[in-house]
């Protein structure tokens, strides 16, 4: 479709071009000549460096050059093509004229485009103009920058550079100009009725377009909507239009700059104040459905957001559903399943670092999610306490990676097999996705706290039994053990013997206990000399909240000490003895404690015991003289 | 593996149904119609006690010469049923079972998807997906 010599050129701008384009001789010559001038390659593409300088040597101002690349259809095509070189010029030259930047321009008789300082005999032929006062559509401040961005060198691909959001920095709730880093969404439509006109002829496949139609309305649409925002719409396509060759890792079109973040930010607050919170799915669905997009595709975008399909988004989950309908809206196809960059993304908020790279963001994001996550799932398995509820709740925020293992590893596999053109997300970040999403998938560590059920039934008698007065007598799944209580085991193995009678019922429990036990001796060396164990409870409160890890053994350490009378796994806590003597009157007077309460459990337990067997014969007897019943009932039928 | 897998509402029609296309789709239809009947009648007998896993798997409803169909009803009435060819070595019921467990969990999903009107015809990617997950890969 593209052809390289002069005279043909035109012809084939003209068939393809449609029937609105007409050039006259003078045209097609300045045109050619400007055409060769450009060329770089010859596969019909126009070098984008040299366009951009040749727009630049147009001397219009930054936010009608990329008006003009917008309209011609570069941008959705992401290169200059000879029929959007041609039409682009036009439009250049209507923009000098003081014409408005519009498809309808360009039939318009129309003198040639100035360029000024371009090295060519173009620019020799025709004296340099100062540019006209170009009506461009809005007139935004800062723009200027944005045609450096021109110079930058980016991937072909990178067709929606975060960067993009830069320049315009307005607020985001200024209503006239829809804000400025949220291209098209017209919760402030400004007049779309007068640019629909533009969909009938940007729609018009000029020379190529991209593999669906529709993406192309919406690119359009868009950028029609965009009235008062052309300006990132300009910056953007001529940042794509002369980004050629070197790949930009941080114009990944999926990542979320820090001024989208932001403006995401205040579109959450508008609609739920608290970042920590949910906003539920009709809320967000309406929300949503202000964008205009059909509702499959917007429902699609819900699948792939809402991670932990609970039918409400977090903040983050937010941040992606609008980032992908800004994209979808861009022209962006949507993809199938959520790209990683942007799953990534999904934690970035937290981290707040979006420009580093991206395998830092990987190592930092594989650690936060692990221990947010472990946090999580430790006290989730807690019990039933509010107090659990309510550290949880701030939680998601942090690491709402999802907690059903099934997702994440489905939408990596369909990652892989998708064939999306765009080459963001390298196998090593697919891979290490993949190792992100095993580590928060293992099966929650202490659920065997709950399947003693004799625990949970002890809970509940020594609550009522009012034994809770004692102090250190916490419920035992919310109340972590205290720091200084791995420190009193071991001197439990050197003064006492475990009391084997009553390990035995938890025995299975105790040596997975051990396991943990070291490792919460290993971490909580130095914290032996800690409160003593009145205190306990308040510290061992903090601990929950602070170290994550570590909760689960703790926690688990504690219901061991405080229900089960424990002591013993200590004997795997001999070899962090190294207690300096100084504590050693404190340690034991903790070890004295332990041993009393250790006392009263035993007590507990024994009328515990003796109830129950109690409740057991009687249950039995039940039993015989329902048996009996029954027998006589039916005499023949039993045998 | 499935030859087809069909979702109907409450109201007894379909919500999504899929069969391995090289078929006559229309048998399959018509099986999973009449296969409704035996579903109405299971679920109408174990009208005591509510929602328990097991018997929201219906198990086998019947057996035909060329295939199996089993059936599984949510609480909320929604049917799932899935044809089996009984040539293909014969599925264990557990096997049957996780199918159905996977084809819930995805229909959550999309019902807790806002933008899904209950009652409408499925149309998520990742229910597609599952589905073609689970039914017999047509070479």
């Amino acid at each position: 479709m593209e052809q390289d010599s002069g005279s043909s050129v035109a012809a084939a701008v003209s068939a393809a071009a449609g029937t609105f384009l007409s050039l006259n001789e003078h045209e097609q010559r300045h045109y050619s000549a400007l055409h060769a001038v450009c060329q770089a390659d010859t596969s019909g593409k126009l070098s984008s460096p040299k366009v951009a300088e040749l727009f630049k040597a147009s001397q219009l101002p930054p936010e009608a050059l990329h008006k003009v690349t917008e309209v011609c259809g570069a941008k959705r095509l992401g290169y200059f093509g000879t029929a959007q070189f041609y039409v682009a010029l036009k439009l250049l030259a209507a923009a000098q004229s003081g014409l408005p930047i519009r498809l309808e321009s360009v039939t318009a008789n129309l003198p040639l485009p100035r360029f000024v300082g371009l090295q060519s005999e173009a620019e020799v032929r025709y004296p340099s103009v100062p540019a006209g006062g170009v009506e461009g559509q809005a007139a935004q401040s800062g723009t200027a920058p944005g045609f450096s961005w021109s110079t930058r060198t980016g991937a072909l691909t990178d067709m929606w550079s975060p960067e993009l959001w830069s320049p315009p920095r307005s607020p985001c709730t200024s209503p006239p100009r829809s804000p400025p880093s949220y291209r098209g969404y017209p919760y402030s439509r400004n007049g779309a009725e007068p640019h629909m006109v533009y969909d009938i002829h940007s729609s018009r496949p000029v020379v190529q377009m991209e593999p669906h139609s529709s993406p192309s309305n919406y690119s359009t649409k868009a950028s029609v909507d965009l009235s008062s925002t052309a300006a990132v719409v300009r910056s953007g396509s001529c940042e794509r239009l002369d980004h050629h060759g070197a790949g930009y890792p941080d114009d990944d079109p999926w990542r979320i700059t820090e001024e989208q973040l932001q403006y995401y930010t205040n579109q959450f607050t508008s609609l739920q104040p608290d970042l920590g919170a949910f906003i539920i799915g009709g809320v967000a669905k309406d929300f949503f459905t202000k964008s205009k997009l059909p509702i499959p595709e917007l429902s699609h975008i819900w699948e792939l957001s809402d991670m932990d399909r609970d039918g409400a988004l977090t903040f983050s989950e937010f941040c992606t559903a609008f980032h992908l309908i800004v994209a979808r809206k861009n022209g962006y196809p949507l993809p199938e399943s959520l790209p990683a960059t942007l799953r990534m993304a999904f934690v970035q908020p937290v981290e707040d670092d979006p420009d580093t790279p991206e395998n830092i963001e990987l190592v930092e994001i594989l650690q936060s999610q692990i221990n947010p996550n472990a946090s999580e799932e430790a006290t989730k398995q807690a019990d039933t306490s509010v107090r659990i509820a309510a550290l949880f709740e701030p939680s998601p925020q942090l690491g709402t990676f999802p907690q059903r293992p099934e997702p994440p590893q489905e939408l990596d596999p369909q990652m892989k097999m998708k064939t999306r053109p765009r080459s963001f997300s390298s196998t090593s970040i697919e891979d290490a996705m993949k190792k992100a999403e095993e580590p928060p998938t293992p099966p929650p560590r202490p659920q065997k706290s709950h399947s003693r059920a004799s625990s949970l039934d002890l809970n509940k008698l020594f609550q009522q039994g009012a034994l809770g007065a004692k102090s250190g007598w916490l419920p035992p799944p919310p109340a972590l053990p205290p720091r200084p209580a791995p420190s009193q085991a071991p001197h439990f193995t050197t003064e006492k013997p475990p009391p084997n009678k009553v390990q035995q019922p938890n025995f299975a429990d105790f040596s997975h206990f051990r396991e943990e036990e070291e490792r919460v001796e290993g971490q909580s060396a130095r914290s032996r000399f800690g409160p003593s164990t009145e205190d306990l409870t308040a510290a061992s409160k903090q601990d929950l909240l602070h170290s994550a890890p570590q909760k689960p053994a703790r926690r688990k350490f504690h219901s061991e000490v405080s229900n089960m009378d424990l002591p013993p796994p200590a004997m795997s806590l001999a070899p962090p003895n190294k207690a300096p003597q100084k504590m050693l009157s404190k340690q034991k007077r903790e070890i004295q404690m332990a041993i009393r309460k250790n006392k009263e459990t035993n007590a507990v337990l024994k009328r515990l015991n003796s109830e129950l067997q109690q409740q057991l014969k009687v249950v039995h007897q039940e039993r015989v003289t329902l048996e009996s019943q029954l027998e006589l009932v039916r005499p023949l039928a039993s045998t | 593996m499935a030859v087809c897998i069909a979702v109907i509402a409450k109201e007894n029609y379909p919500l999504y149904i899929r069969s391995v296309p090289t078929q006559n789709e229309l048998k399959f239809h018509y099986t999973v119609h009449t296969s409704l009947d035996v579903v109405e009648e299971k679920i109408s007998a174990v009208g005591k006690s509510i929602g328990d896993q097991r018997e929201l798997y219906l198990g086998l409803l019947y057996p035909t010469e060329d295939y199996k169909v089993y059936g599984y009803v949510t609480n909320s009435k929604v049917k799932f049923v899935i044809v089996v060819d009984s040539s293909n070595t014969s599925l264990r019921d557990n096997e049957i079972r996780s199918m159905f467990r996977k084809l819930h969990n995805s229909f959550t999903d999309v019902m807790c998807n806002p933008f899904h009107n209950p009652g409408d015809p499925i149309q998520s990617k990742t229910f597609d997906g599952i589905v073609s997950g689970m039914m017999v890969q047509t070479a």
